[in-house]
């Protein structure tokens, strides 16, 4: 740890939710200059931390020094004044107006009262160059942009408020390799520059590229902080989750081929010049992933399967019989069988202010309505089962979704689809902003699913994942398959070459069927 | 080039709105038995302009992902109370109208005050007291009556250098003076922050309530400024409920044809001027064609459901059907 004085220091904070302590006398240094890593599950404190220091809600005890002096804010603006500016999770865009108008959305340069639009918009490229994403067109709207560069925009927003502190709240989450490569290199920039940055993130490896501190939380308290490097991952976990860390994924079990024709086969797929000659099997009891930088064309696939894009070119196969999918509803009828778990669950997963009853059921109320009636009993009878299935942890089936955990809400969108027993899973980056214990939760039970039967083709951005989780995995690049890894060909090298489409050496060809 | 194409892709709505009120008065204008003239754009734009007014008044708030069910009746209430103050000496007419304009602007505070504080529904809000201007509108003018001050009224309904419509002018002039600067300051940018998306406008520190007390104040401003063109007009006062209502209803169907998306955050007043021009056209239209006027509602319904589809073919060549919901 530095020496020097720190530049923002919080003692004894606390703060109570009802009942819930959220944050329990919790301590914390900041230094100027430096990368600080918080770490922790979700439920462990972070955030609260977090909407303390920028002030969304003020704390029950404890006090916060900046540069020597107690601070207290009474809104985000107070705090972003004071040069703690932060990257939340939850996007702060605004959809409708452009680049520029959002990036100076709270102060913008002002000339006779009205906004100087010349002004705003050098200082939106000075920010969009700051942050590395000086491809961004200034008047482009924000809903025109995909979910990365919109991260990107955000982070131009921060910088564009000359932060002292800046916190990243899982703020590479949204965005591809290449931004996440340029983003770090800003804040390694903007450490040099002598900026103290709060690096909240999920993703061990990142952490370990940039972190020159690390703190580890756990159910409101700082458990430990050390020097970054100094441990190991599996002693980071262990910290973050208490318990002894052994297998964040399960066993991969060896599948015999059976003769049966594949759940799923496409052949020469192609949408456009988004998707191009897609041509590949998937079994049943066999998890598929597919790897690449975001926006190869990974969503677009799993879209198209899923009978949601149109004019599609090529065969699908089900169970050896060629298909048409042109609708989510022919998708998800008994002779297919499939079902898309997708990526934003805010918004095409859950309706987020109905009941996770409402939710489970949705998918699936033919399964439990007669003549267009829907039977109460039965349906209960299936929602306890699922919710006891995959341990969602709700007080009530009648909770809204709205007020579960990040985590659970995930595992409510994958019961929603599970309700309907399908045979074939697509899942959309389903571990994204999830914390490690739910994540491995979610690992066990894609295992068994496919141990029972399903065929499952699994869209993650988190190599780990595809290591850890699939038995073979397609590695895509601008709308094609670059490459098909299997087995001991999965390693974290090989995705990254083939993702960035470089050979790294090995002799494998794309060899997908 | 690609400058170029953002600023279509900003102004489309506005454009379109354009586009068909052009296209339909030249048609009206070749086919009118008395030719193009400088008289037939008067009486064009003597009729329209109410109705402009208003929907100025509704694209205001509409952006804010409201919407303003009382922008008619405040034009009932201003109209029966200009035809009691805005008459006399010159200065006497001056403080009437500064006295009309500040009830619609009162009228639009009083809507804002209740959706922001009172945290009612915006339909429901403006329903109601929609129902209180118009009573008090009735306390005014139980019969049809009253003068207006008729050396201004003709100044302001007729020709200016013997061509220009003034009321067209005075359309012009309310744009530049309220909609254009509005529409640049930060309050205004606030509006279609909030429209777009509250939470994040929230998150971003942007001032939510002065926006949208702002939107509704000027709602009932352009409103105000509405009916005292009706007094000029109609030399009189008249607390008309069907009229009233007419005007809400024609507002936010001027909106939709002037591009302004009703879930709010995307639009512009200027192209609501242009959806009101339009949809006045369709009843002049169906009289320079012989139509019986009886046919003018079935009409007014078919194109407005016709500009609608417009902005909706789009979607038939979208290629990923979620799209369709975005």
């Amino acid at each position: 740890m530095s020496a020097a004085e720190p530049l923002f220091r919080a003692e004894g904070l606390s703060k109570r939710y009802g009942g819930v302590i959220a944050l329990d006398r919790a301590d914390l240094e900041v230094h100027p200059g430096r990368i600080h890593a918080i770490l922790g599950e979700n439920g462990a404190g972070k955030s609260t931390l977090i909407k303390l220091m920028v002030g969304v809600v003020a704390p029950d005890e404890g006090r916060m020094m900046l540069g020597g002096r107690e601070v207290t804010f009474s809104n985000p603006s107070a705090a972003n004044d004071a040069g703690v500016v932060c990257i939340f999770q939850e996007l702060s865009l605004i959809p409708d107006l452009s680049v520029a108008d959002n990036i100076m959305i709270s102060r913008p340069p002002t000339r006779l009262g009205l906004i100087d639009r010349q002004a705003q918009r050098r200082i939106a490229e000075e920010a969009l160059e700051r942050a590395g994403a000086g491809d961004i067109h200034p008047r482009a709207l924000v809903k025109d942009l995909p979910l990365s560069r919109r991260q990107m925009v955000e982070i131009a927003k921060a910088l564009s408020r000359r932060p002292k502190i800046l916190i990243l709240d899982e703020a590479t989450s949204a965005l591809t390799a290449s931004d996440v490569t340029k983003v770090f290199e800003v804040l390694k920039r903007l450490r040099s520059e002598g900026l103290a940055l709060l690096y909240i993130s999920h993703r061990m490896h990142e952490i370990a590229e940039l972190a020159d501190d690390c703190s580890v939380f756990r159910n409101g308290r700082r458990i430990s902080t050390f020097a970054a490097g100094t441990k190991t991952d599996a002693e980071v976990i262990e910290l973050m989750i208490g318990r002894e860390y052994k297998h964040a994924f399960p066993d991969k079990p060896v599948r015999e081929p059976d003769g049966r024709p594949p759940a799923l086969q496409c052949r020469k797929l192609g949408w456009g010049d988004r998707l191009r000659d897609i041509s590949f099997s998937l079994h049943a009891r066999e998890i598929i992933g597919l790897g690449g930088l975001d926006g190869q064309g990974q969503r677009e696939l799993l879209l198209a399967l899923f009978g949601v894009l149109s004019d599609i070119s090529g065969d699908i196969f089900i169970d050896g019989d060629k298909v048409v999918i042109d609708s989510p509803v022919a998708a998800k009828s008994d002779r297919i069988g499939l079902a898309l778990i997708p990526e934003d669950r805010k918004t095409e997963g859950l309706m987020l202010p109905m009941s996770v009853r409402d939710n489970l059921s949705a998918a699936a109320f033919d399964r439990f309505a007669q003549f267009g009636i829907i039977d109460r009993q039965q349906q209960s009878a299936l929602i306890d089962d699922m919710i006891r299935l995959i341990e969602i942890k709700t007080a009530s089936p009648d909770l809204p979704v709205s007020a579960l955990s990040g985590g659970n809400q995930q595992k409510v969108v994958i019961a929603k689809w599970l309700m309907n027993k399908p045979r074939i899973i697509l899942l959309n980056d389903p571990t994204r902003g999830i914390d490690v214990g739910t994540k491995q939760e979610i690992y066990r039970l894609l295992r068994r699913l496919a141990d029972e039967g399903a065929a499952i083709l699994l869209y993650s951005t988190d190599y780990d994942e595809l290591i850890g989780c699939c038995d073979r995995v397609l590695v895509m690049y601008d709308g094609a398959i670059r490459r098909e890894l299997a087995g001991a060909e999965i390693t974290e090298r090989a995705l990254v070459s083939s993702a960035l489409n470089v050979d790294d050496g090995e002799p494998a060809e794309a060899s997908a069927q | 080039m690609t400058e170029w194409r953002y600023w279509l892709a900003e102004q489309r709505g506005t454009l379109l709105a354009i586009g068909i009120f052009v296209a339909m008065f030249l048609i009206y204008a070749t086919n009118h038995p008395a030719g193009f003239s400088a008289n037939m754009v008067q009486t064009a734009s003597n009729k329209a302009t109410l109705l402009a007014f208003v929907a100025m008044a509704q694209a205001i708030v509409v952006i804010t992902a409201g919407i303003d069910l009382s922008v008619g009746m405040i034009l009932t209430l201003t109209n029966c109370l200009a035809s009691w103050i805005v008459v006399g000496t010159a200065t006497e007419t001056a403080l009437g109208v500064a006295g009309v304009l500040g009830t619609g602007l009162l009228c639009g505070m009083i809507n804002g005050a209740i959706v922001i504080f009172g945290r009612l529904q915006p339909i429901v809000t403006t329903i109601a007291t929609g129902a209180m201007y118009y009573g008090v509108a009735l306390m005014l003018r139980p019969n049809p009556g009253g003068s207006v001050n008729e050396t201004l009224a003709d100044a302001l309904t007729g020709r200016l250098f013997g061509v220009l419509p003034t009321s067209l002018v005075a359309l012009a002039a309310a744009a530049l003076l309220i909609w254009v600067p509005y529409s640049r300051s930060v309050i205004g940018r606030a509006a279609f922050a909030t429209g777009s998306s509250e939470v994040a406008a929230y998150m971003s520190g942007a001032p939510i309530r002065a926006a949208k007390f702002a939107a509704y104040s000027l709602a009932g401003l352009l409103s105000a400024i509405g009916g005292l063109f009706l007094t000029f007009f109609s030399y009189t006062g008249e607390a008309a409920y069907a009229s009233g209502n007419a005007y809400t209803l024609f507002s936010i169907a001027a909106v939709v044809l002037g591009g302004v998306s009703l879930m709010g955050g995307r639009g512009s007043a200027i192209g609501a001027i242009f959806g009101a021009l339009a949809f006045r056209t369709i009843g002049d239209l169906l009289f320079v064609f012989d139509f019986d006027p009886l046919w003018q509602p079935l009409f007014q319904g078919i194109v407005l459901m016709l500009a609608v589809s417009i902005g909706a073919f789009g979607l038939l060549r979208v290629r990923n059907r979620l799209e369709w919901f975005g």
